[in-house]
């Protein structure tokens, strides 16, 4: 047993690291955030070049065909960065193709994806804002071959820059995944912008959007299945970022704590700024042991996996915004400025602690899981 | 990174539960608020010395003390087997996790063979004597002094606090053999016969009604010089090797336990009403309990990560210095949860033996003992993070 990253694993992410420190600065993260879609065409090139984009699609559809544990090692080092843009979106929507497509949409999808040719994103959230698939009611209709799509997702991440959308939708037989590429007849994407810039949120609406029959991604009841397995995925990957997000928090607020003086003396040495300096080391600690828990549990097929990602996404979403809550603290008036870069980071802690359900909705999870079901 | 047991790690688990399947007693029948009194203490006692002699005592010890020589991971592994069969604790407690590690670091050949394997069987039990009225979080102030007398030091002074010392056989003591050096520079480890003459307990009674901590005076105690545990002066780098293990290893053993009450809390609330549907059922309660199961989890990876750092690596990572905050404070918020839980009955001597206002109010020195959380935040901020010091310690 070893509880660490791998060697190959380190460095691996210190790759990561430095390439971020290199290609995103945060000059460039203020620039990108100013635009409608977030996306740097060139930077997502570079990310491709390096692999992150197939990172763990597998090689025979042009990706480095890495474990999750891998790819948490470069996560994190996304969110130390802020990386903006629909690296997760893509992410999310390639371990659906992945888990829910056919051979022939593995290829047509999965190559321009690690090829970093393709964006994509998933639209599930309806007016409900219910992350649990059940709760989805967009109606797709048959109509001869066709499905028929009426109706509107939201907060669908990154769809006003991705190629292709995976719309979440209910047919006859149940849930259907149907793929609905950019420019399709009766689609209009409506930015919705929020608190985080980095990466921007939509409303997509379907006015009779047709999608062939043939290239729904899965007919079976494993389509549920399907998209709990690839959120998973991207769930323990949205962890990773805020990880990062609270080790760059940490360490920024640490080396402030040392430098910045008052009373003829830095600031880190009266205690009511330590322990808050080694609360934001505790819970960035332990987000640490249970993202890498996850990321573990759900590579390795463990029947604990479900319970694994929701301890991992409840306990960072709480985490993240009070390590962010301590760093704006500890700076002072500094720290509420929009000239200081932990605003980034604190915007970033609070839109993800909504992604994918937050700790209410992760408790909730657990709790069926270990109150309800008796052994 | 790989969670997986290799397949030895797998042997000694199917082992180990096989083990535990045919040799956990039932359960205390009584209350089991006092373990270290009477019958139960009795029945803790038997159930160590049966772990003993089958070999599960002090698995990484070494081998000629009793020990199996085993790895940290195995360590862990027995934590999470010995939670699942719901085995109790092991009792003799200070002597496993602080103790016997100190003596196997430090000690001679001479006092591992004496003392080693008696730990283990809990045919002798130990407390320990470092904190004094005046000498708490500063315990390197203390007072308690020891003079040389051919071959054997006298002790005389006042310990205060001294968990256990009024069943224990032997104690781990600090005094000051020099009081003209700096203060750390100064102090000797002994071990301490407790039944020497000039050695007297008096019990303290704590605020849940229990008086398992004491006040022990020294009046003129004997301790022979071989008796000495590391150097003489140089007892507060012994200190330091306790404090370490202190913080690091009682982690392992308060996992099994906390575990179990979340069990039983959960047993409960599958059972008892709120507003005519189970306590389980209601949403705020599956809240609060979903966040107990989510932080004691956490500790319990947290705890694997930091043996499997110090297995591999041989020194403790950062992960160490956080889980003396982790356990305790989690505590403090589970009996708080485990209170609401059980409604009104909880407050009542009467239910299960008035363990869980027994347990409510115990915690409360969960952040106290082992090092407060004050000086826990103190030694990260400093040690871990590099502030400035915000004292000179
Ligand atoms: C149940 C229980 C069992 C115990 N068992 C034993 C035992 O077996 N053997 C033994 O030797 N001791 C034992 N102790 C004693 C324990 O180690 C001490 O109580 C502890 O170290 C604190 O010392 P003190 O009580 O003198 O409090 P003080 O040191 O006087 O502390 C009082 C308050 O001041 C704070 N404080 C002190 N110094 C600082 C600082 N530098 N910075 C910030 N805050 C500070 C503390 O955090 C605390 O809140 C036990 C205590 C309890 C409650």
């Amino acid at each position: 047993m070893d509880f660490d990253l791998s060697k190959a694993q380190k460095l691996l992410q210190q790759s990561a690291r430095d390439f971020f420190a290199r290609e995103c600065k945060p000059e460039r993260v203020r620039a990108l955030m100013a635009t409608d879609t977030a996306f740097d065409a060139e930077l997502w090139q570079a990310m491709a070049d390096q692999g992150f984009t197939g990172l763990i699609i597998p090689e025979e559809y042009g990706g480095l065909g890495l474990s999750l544990v891998d790819l948490i090692a470069v996560a994190e080092e996304m969110g130390r960065a802020c990386l903006p843009g629909p690296f997760l979106s893509t992410l999310w929507a390639a371990s659906l193709i992945q888990h829910a497509g056919n051979e022939g949409q593995r290829k047509q999808y999965l190559e321009p994806i690690s090829a970093g040719e393709l964006k994509a994103t998933v639209a599930l959230l309806e007016e409900s804002a219910d992350w649990n698939p059940d709760a989805v009611e967009l109606r797709a209709e048959k109509d001869g071959k066709e499905y028929r799509l009426r109706g509107a997702k939201h907060f669908v991440t990154d769809a006003g820059i991705a190629d292709l959308i995976i719309v979440v939708a209910r047919g006859d037989e149940g849930l259907v995944l149907l793929p609905v590429e950019k420019g399709a007849t009766g689609l209009t994407i409506t930015a919705t912008p929020g608190i985080d810039a980095t990466r921007k949120l939509c409303t997509v609406e379907f006015d009779n959007v047709a999608v062939p029959e043939a290239n729904a991604l899965a007919f079976t009841t494993k389509t549920k299945a399907a998209l709990e397995s690839a959120t998973d995925i991207a769930n323990v990957a949205l962890c990773a970022e805020m990880l990062g997000g609270m080790q760059w928090t940490l360490e920024t607020t640490v080396e402030y704590a040392k430098t910045r003086q008052q009373f003829g003396k830095p600031i880190g040495i009266y205690q009511a700024v330590q322990h808050q300096c080694a609360d934001m080391f505790n819970l960035t600690e332990s987000a640490r042991s249970a993202v890498y828990n996850a990321a573990w549990a759900v590579s390795e097929n463990e029947p604990t996996a479900k319970l694994a990602v929701s301890v991992a996404k409840g306990f960072c979403s709480d985490a993240a915004r009070e390590v962010g809550n301590r760093g704006v603290q500890i700076h002072g008036g500094i720290g509420f400025t929009w000239e200081h870069n932990i605003q980034l980071y604190y915007k970033r802690a609070k839109s993800s602690e909504i992604q994918f359900g937050d700790a209410n909705y992760h408790r909730e999870e657990i709790a069926r899981r270990v109150i309800d079901e008796t052994d | 990174m790989d969670l997986n047991l290799t397949s030895e790690q797998q042997q000694f688990r199917d082992e180990l539960r096989a083990w535990l399947a045919a040799n956990v007693p039932p359960p205390f029948a009584g209350s089991t608020n006092e373990e270290e009194k009477g019958e139960h203490f009795e029945y803790l006692r038997r159930w160590q010395r049966k772990v003993f002699d089958a070999g599960w005592a002090g698995i990484s010890w070494p081998k000629e003390y009793g020990g199996r020589g085993a790895a940290l991971i195995e360590q862990a592994i027995l934590t999470e087997e010995w939670a699942r069969a719901e085995a109790p604790q092991l009792i003799n407690q200070l002597g496993l996790s602080l103790i016997g590690p100190t003596i196997i670091a430090v000690g001679t050949a001479e006092q591992k063979a004496r003392f080693l394997p008696r730990i283990l069987s809990c045919e002798e039990v130990w407390c320990q004597g470092f904190s004094e009225p005046n000498s708490g979080s500063d315990v390197a102030s203390l007072a308690t002094k020891a003079t040389l007398d051919d071959d054997h030091f006298i002790v005389n002074g006042q310990k205060i606090w001294t968990s256990l010392a009024h069943v224990a056989d032997w104690c781990l003591l600090l005094v000051r053999t020099d009081p003209n050096v700096p203060k750390h520079k100064g102090i000797t480890a002994l071990l301490v016969d407790m039944h020497s003459p000039g050695v007297d307990v008096r019990p303290l009674k704590q605020m849940n009604g229990d008086a398992s901590f004491n006040e022990v005076f020294f009046d003129n105690v004997r301790v022979p010089v071989a008796n000495v545990l590391g150097e003489i002066n140089k007892g507060w780098s012994t200190a330091i090797t306790t404090l370490m293990n202190e913080r690091a290893h009682l982690g392992t053993g308060i996992y099994v336990a906390f575990k179990r009450n979340l069990d039983q809390l959960i047993a409960h609330a599958r059972q008892m009403k709120r507003n005519g549907k189970p306590t389980a059922q209601d949403p705020v309660m599956r809240q609060k309990l979903a966040q107990a199961f989510m932080e004691l989890e956490i500790f319990r990876l947290t705890n694997t990560r930091a043996l499997s750092k110090m297995n591999n690596q041989h020194v403790p990572g950062p992960e160490g210095s956080i889980l003396k905050i982790q356990w305790s404070e989690y505590n403090q918020r589970f009996q708080q949860i485990a209170m609401e839980t059980l409604g009104p009955v909880a407050q009542l001597h009467g239910f299960d033996n008035g363990k869980w206002i027994y347990d409510f109010l115990r915690t409360r020195a969960n952040t106290i003992e082992a090092g407060t959380s004050e000086i826990q935040r103190n030694i990260v901020a400093e040690r871990v993070l590099g502030l400035p010091k915000s004292y000179q310690s």
